[in-house]
């Protein structure tokens, strides 16, 4: 009945950013003010759904390569929980916008890429409830999370880093990389990822734990 | 010794401005109550992590 040691770590982790990020020092900026600490929940989000997408996207070709329907399971408990987090990354992006560039929603390329990149894994899961062979359902739907982790890439990636973008680091802003993001910040920020990857990793892993017993009762 | 009475004179006065106004050295009353958020925020996290970790406990019960 043991944690296993990563959890523990993504608790501390995030709990570290936490308190540091909210009473650490941070760059003084017009108009970011005190909401460049967003940069420790907000763009954390983004960076955990990425990966969770990416560890969907690696059990997608591994159910592929050996049709292990566990496999699949995984695959699918991951982008859903990626799909979750970047749920909260829209939200609080939505909320973040508004007080610093004055809208919900501007037309930025970063935000209507992270939106397409939400239906496309939206169709994901409609495509998996729409296909009622078990066999056809894994395999149809392997290969429909490659190409959405593609598209997922092109877009919130490639695209916005082509054309200007209000986020930093992304067309002719400077990132938070040259100066904005100094040292102290980094402190912070990196841990942070980590933590939300870890546990978000954990929340999928639960889901998935779930669905594994749900279908070994069914057999039973 | 004239330096130590100088010193222990400036150190009483230091402290009888101090009792004038009442504002006590507290960690949570600074800085405009912030470590107060900080510590609500740092309570919630922690409760919703028990709460996960309750849920990880049972499914483990429930696969044994």
């Amino acid at each position: 009945m043991k944690l296993k040691w990563w959890k523990i770590l993504g608790i501390v982790l995030v709990l570290y950013s936490i308190i540091a990020g909210l009473l650490m020092p941070v760059p003084k900026l017009n108009i970011l003010n005190e909401t460049i600490r967003n940069l420790y929940f907000h763009v954390t989000m983004w960076f955990s759904m990425i990966v969770l997408m990416l560890m969907s996207l690696i059990q997608s070709i591994r159910y592929l390569s050996s049709f292990d329907k566990l496999r699949d399971l995984k695959a699918e408990s991951l982008a859903s929980t990626g799909m979750f987090i970047a749920t909260l990354g829209l939200t609080t992006g939505m909320v973040w916008a508004q007080f610093t560039w004055g809208a919900f929603w501007v037309n930025d390329p970063k935000l209507n890429g992270a939106a397409v990149t939400m239906l496309i894994y939206l169709a994901y899961f409609i495509l998996r409830n729409s296909i009622e062979n078990e066999d056809t359902r894994a395999r149809v739907s392997a290969i429909y999370n490659i190409l959405a982790f593609v598209i997922m890439i092109v877009f919130i990636g490639i695209l916005p880093r082509m054309t200007d973008s209000l986020h930093p680091g992304n067309g002719g802003n400077p990132g938070f990389g040259n100066y904005d993001l100094d040292s102290n910040m980094r402190m912070v920020f990196y841990p942070a990822v980590i933590g939300w990857i870890l546990l978000g990793s954990w929340i999928a892993q639960l889901s998935y734990r779930i669905k594994v017993l749900e279908i070994n009762k069914e057999n039973n | 010794m004239k330096f130590i009475i100088t010193l222990l004179f400036s150190l009483f006065c230091s402290t009888l401005t101090m009792a004038q106004d009442v504002e006590m050295a507290d960690v949570m009353r600074s800085n405009g109550k912030i470590y107060v958020v900080v510590a609500i925020i740092a309570i919630l996290f922690i409760g919703l992590m028990i709460y996960l970790i309750r849920i990880d406990k049972k499914v483990q019960k429930l696969e044994e």
